[in-house]
């Protein structure tokens, strides 16, 4: 290993799992983040949360996309390829998963895949980084959530995202059982926004 | 031709709960997709496993992808932990993972369970992983794995109506007792394990979430907490579950499903709850039925 | 008063005692080594080596020690095992024209460049029970320093690149580099490419692919099948390491190939050829070689232009059941407890009998 590469998981049987469960559950309750206790510190822009997801993830037969910003880094490619193993690809159609640094430049969700009807599992996971969450106290923005894994309704913010997000999961939500699947992750949590997910403002 | 050589034996060990990483990885990636698809069966790359095809081998590997250190795990068989496939595959974790077990309900985080849920409801904090040994619903109207992929792309469920009228018309009800057809969040049909119609009702908005793993046939698939889940029926048929006539004859439970036990050969049976767990601690509780031992101060005023 | 029964636990515990004890048999014997298994029983090792997809003869034979002589049990404790093993890599494709041949026989040519090769076969003995070998002392004349082996006859070009060299039989496939799929780590969707069909194939359980090659032979799916050449040998096991730039050999595998040189097919444009079957097993296992390339060219109807319709061409049906550590975990749990689905049906059956006779009642009445 290269001197100056960051290291992975300090245990990596139980932290990816930890991570993984935290996955799980966020993707099970769509807008409630869940708590994602990692003691990484990948090089920047890579976040420790996204770099976690990542490493519980994905390896040799995930490709993976990264962002302009991730991918302008190349101790972040380095990181990846070393300790998850997966191919880095340069089109987003291609990836299995995509890891987004700055969610506002991120490309539109027809630029991933989106499986087919009769695999709509063959879609992209796009991990996307945030600074912060916003709950239900916080009254500037935030949406409404509504779907399977949500009692009744729930309200979710997190930013950055992009201008058009609700337009965008309008239109995910509109190709179920095909789309994209969302996981944010930041501020020590990681929220899930699966394409079964309604999106409205809050 | 020389003589075989037979070497020393290689060095066995195995990694915690069995699957090796890139194999939970594979599995937990196919989770995530069934969560965000809901009744959708995920196709997986599912392992040789330590147990046989049909024994509950996809069930034992979504519990291995998804267990940790600190999970306490319950494995019931028929709704008993103590039966001989439960004790088996709870020993297989207590052994490859050295995880807390236990029979209750309520202090397991996962469930493996083969043909039942249990009575008590479920907490949102908890797991249930069901083992499936045929995760298709169309499989007995249609074998073909190449037609029934087209007919949940196109959301053609026509069949399985034609199937479930053919029965009122025939027996003059649905004959489907188990493993009984239900429609997940609005869009996909699906086998909810041969659990009996009688259980149906818990799927719905049950706040927990369920896991279905399917090993032979490799598939998981999935009902995220709080999801819509209605078994198909007809307006002027409508699903209605079982009843049966007495209450538990340990507990005097009602409204639980029961197994019937023959006493001999002259027609003596009795009715017991099946999940035992939720027997046993009704009758620690101090309920009774009508073949309950008699009670602890009565036998000792006995003896 | 009644007592529900408990104590799963403990009737396991009983039945593995019972099991060890009967799988050991009489203490006053002693117990079959490893060595022995390996030794003489050799083809069971090959069938629990080739279908349990692992080339180990010391765990095959352990395999079949501990599963007492059950094969179908061995091959399913060598896949247990083979799964947890870490996958490196793909070996290049085996060159099995530069084999060292044990045994080569074609019955397509009278004589052909290397001979015909008879090696240790039981084509041609007469199946009268050797009573010889049941003397108490194994078959002392046999014991001792091994009898002179032939030497491996050097490599010999195979019957169908003889033929292929004049055109007169399809070519194989060109191996494309790319990583084949690997149906112990991706799920299978049908339709499949022929690689995928191979190893399914040549993992498939020998008895399941004999019958359904004998089907094709009664005409179910009949393809004219001349067996090109059979061979058995050794060939080495090569690996690139893209590492380190070059390639190394790893081992050498004793493997049965068959292939079947088939009824030919052509048009008004293309000129006439034969077409292939293929088979490729680990270990001698020729039945299962044949079987295999028998049933691989039935299933290749749909390429040929051939009509579709006998059991062995229905690719989903052929490939979904031919394993048969699934068949027989599948057959074999219904000895499982299913109390709680059978009393549902209990229910409903005693349910409509009622009714059926209220509704007699009331019309006697």
């Amino acid at each position: 290993m290269p001197a100056a590469l960051a290291l992975g998981f300090r245990d990596p049987v139980f932290d990816a799992q930890a991570s993984f469960r935290a996955a799980m559950w966020a993707l099970a309750r769509p807008g409630t983040p869940c708590p994602l206790d990692v003691a990484l510190a990948p090089p920047a822009p890579l976040a420790p949360e996204a770099a976690a997801l990542v490493l519980a993830l994905c390896d040799y037969e995930t490709p993976l996309w990264l962002d302009a910003p991730l991918s302008a880094v190349p101790e972040v490619a380095a990181f990846l390829r070393f300790h998850a193993g997966a191919p880095l690809v340069g089109e987003p159609g291609e990836a299995r998963f995509a890891l987004i640094a700055d969610p506002r430049a991120m490309p539109g969700f027809e630029a991933f895949a989106q499986g087919t009807p009769e695999f709509p599992d063959a879609s992209a996971t796009l991990i996307v980084q945030i600074e912060g969450f916003t709950d239900e106290h916080f009254t500037d923005g935030g949406f409404m959530l509504e779907g399977p894994g949500i009692e009744g309704s729930v309200r979710f913010g997190a930013a950055p995202l992009p201008a058009d997000f609700v337009a965008r999961m309008a239109a995910n939500r509109a190709l179920f059982p095909r789309g994209v699947d969302l996981l944010l992750a930041g501020a020590g949590h990681v929220a899930g926004l699966p394409r079964s997910v309604t999106v409205g403002e809050g | 031709m020389s003589a075989p050589q037979v070497g020393s034996m290689p060095d066995i060990s195995y990694n915690f709960a069995y699957l090796d990483e890139q194999t939970k990885r594979m599995i937990r990636r196919a989770i995530l997709k069934a969560i965000a698809i809901p009744g959708y069966q995920v196709p997986f790359a599912a392992r040789e496993m330590p147990m046989p095809y049909g024994w509950g081998t996809g069930g034992v590997q979504v519990t291995a992808a998804v267990l940790g250190p600190d999970d306490v795990l319950k494995v019931i068989d028929q709704g008993a932990d103590d039966t001989t496939n439960a004790v088996a595959i709870r020993g297989f974790f207590e052994k490859t993972a050295k995880v807390a077990t236990t029979t209750s309900t309520t202090e397991a985080s996962i469930i493996q369970t083969r043909h039942r849920i249990p009575e008590t409801r479920l907490r949102d904090d908890q797991i249930l992983v069901y083992q499936v040994p045929i995760p298709e619903p169309l499989r007995f109207l249609e074998p073909r794995e190449t037609e029934t992929r087209q007919l949940h792309a196109l959301s053609e469920y026509g069949l399985m109506h034609v199937k479930l009228y053919e029965d009122i018309a025939r027996h003059g009800h649905i004959a489907t007792t188990y493993a009984y057809p239900v429609e997940v969040a609005g869009r996909y049909v699906m086998d909810p394990s041969p659990i009996p119609k009688f259980d149906n009702p818990k799927m719905d908005d049950c706040p927990a979430l369920q896991l279905f793993g399917a090993g032979r046939e490799k598939r998981i698939y999935a009902i995220p907490p709080h999801t819509t889940v209605r078994s198909l029926d007809f307006e002027d048929h409508p699903f209605r579950v079982q009843r049966f006539a007495r209450p538990c004859a340990l507990c005097g439970a009602t409204g639980v499903y029961l197994d019937e036990v023959l006493l001999d050969d002259r027609g003596g049976r009795m009715f017991v709850c099946s999940d035992t767990d939720y027997c046993t601690t009704r009758q620690e509780e101090g309920h009774r039925g009508e073949m309950s031992p008699p009670a602890r101060d009565a036998q000792e005023d006995a003896a | 008063m009644y007592v529900a029964a408990k104590g799963g636990e403990k009737a396991i515990r009983n039945a593995h005692e019972l099991l060890a004890r009967r799988r050991r048999g009489d203490r006053t014997l002693p117990a079959v080594t490893l060595e022995q298994i390996a030794s003489q029983l050799t083809l069971a090792v090959d069938r629990v080596m080739a279908e349990g997809s692992l080339y180990d003869t010391a765990l095959a034979a352990l395999a079949i020690k501990q599963a007492r002589g059950d094969l179908i049990e061995a091959i399913f404790l060598i896949r247990a095992f083979r799964t947890t093993l870490p996958r490196f890599g793909s070996a290049r494709p085996l060159d099995t024209g530069a084999m060292l041949v044990r045994r080569r026989v074609s019955a397509t040519f009278k004589d052909l460049p290397g001979g015909q090769l008879l090696g240790p076969t039981f084509d041609y003995t007469h199946r009268l029970l050797d009573t010889s070998l049941a003397e108490a002392d194994a078959g002392g004349a046999e014991e001792g320093a091994p009898p002179p082996v032939a030497e491996p006859a050097p490599p010999m070009p195979r019957v169908t690149d003889l033929i292929g060299a004049e055109g007169l039989i399809e070519p194989s496939p060109r191996d494309d580099g790319a990583e084949p799929f690997d149906i112990t780590r991706a799920p299978v969707s049908y339709p499949v490419d022929r690689a995928t069909r191979l190893q399914t194939l040549a993992r498939g359980d020998e008895g399941y692919l004999l019958a359904l090659g004998y089907s094709t032979q009664r005409g179910y799916a009949r393809s004219h099948p001349f067996v090109g050449e059979i061979r058995f040998g050794e060939v080495e096991v090569v690996l690139d390491i893209p590492e380190l730039g070059f390639e190394v050999s790893i081992g050498e595998v004793e493997v049965t190939e068959c292939q079947m040189v088939n009824q030919f097919k052509g048009s008004a444009q293309v000129p006439p050829q034969f077409t292939r079957g293929y088979g490729l097993v680990f270990g001698q296992c020729e039945r299962k070689a044949m079987s295999m390339a028998l049933v691989e060219r039935a299933l290749r109807w749909q390429e040929l232009g051939e009509e579709p319709g006998a059991p062995a061409q229905d690719e989903e049906f052929v490939l979904s059941h031919c394993d048969n550590v699934q068949a027989t975990g599948f057959v074999e749990h219904l000895k499982l407890p299913h109390y709680v689905d059978f009393q549902a049906e209990l229910d409903l059956v005693r349910r409509m009998r009622a009714e059926i006779a209220a509704e007699r009642k009331e019309a006697a009445e």
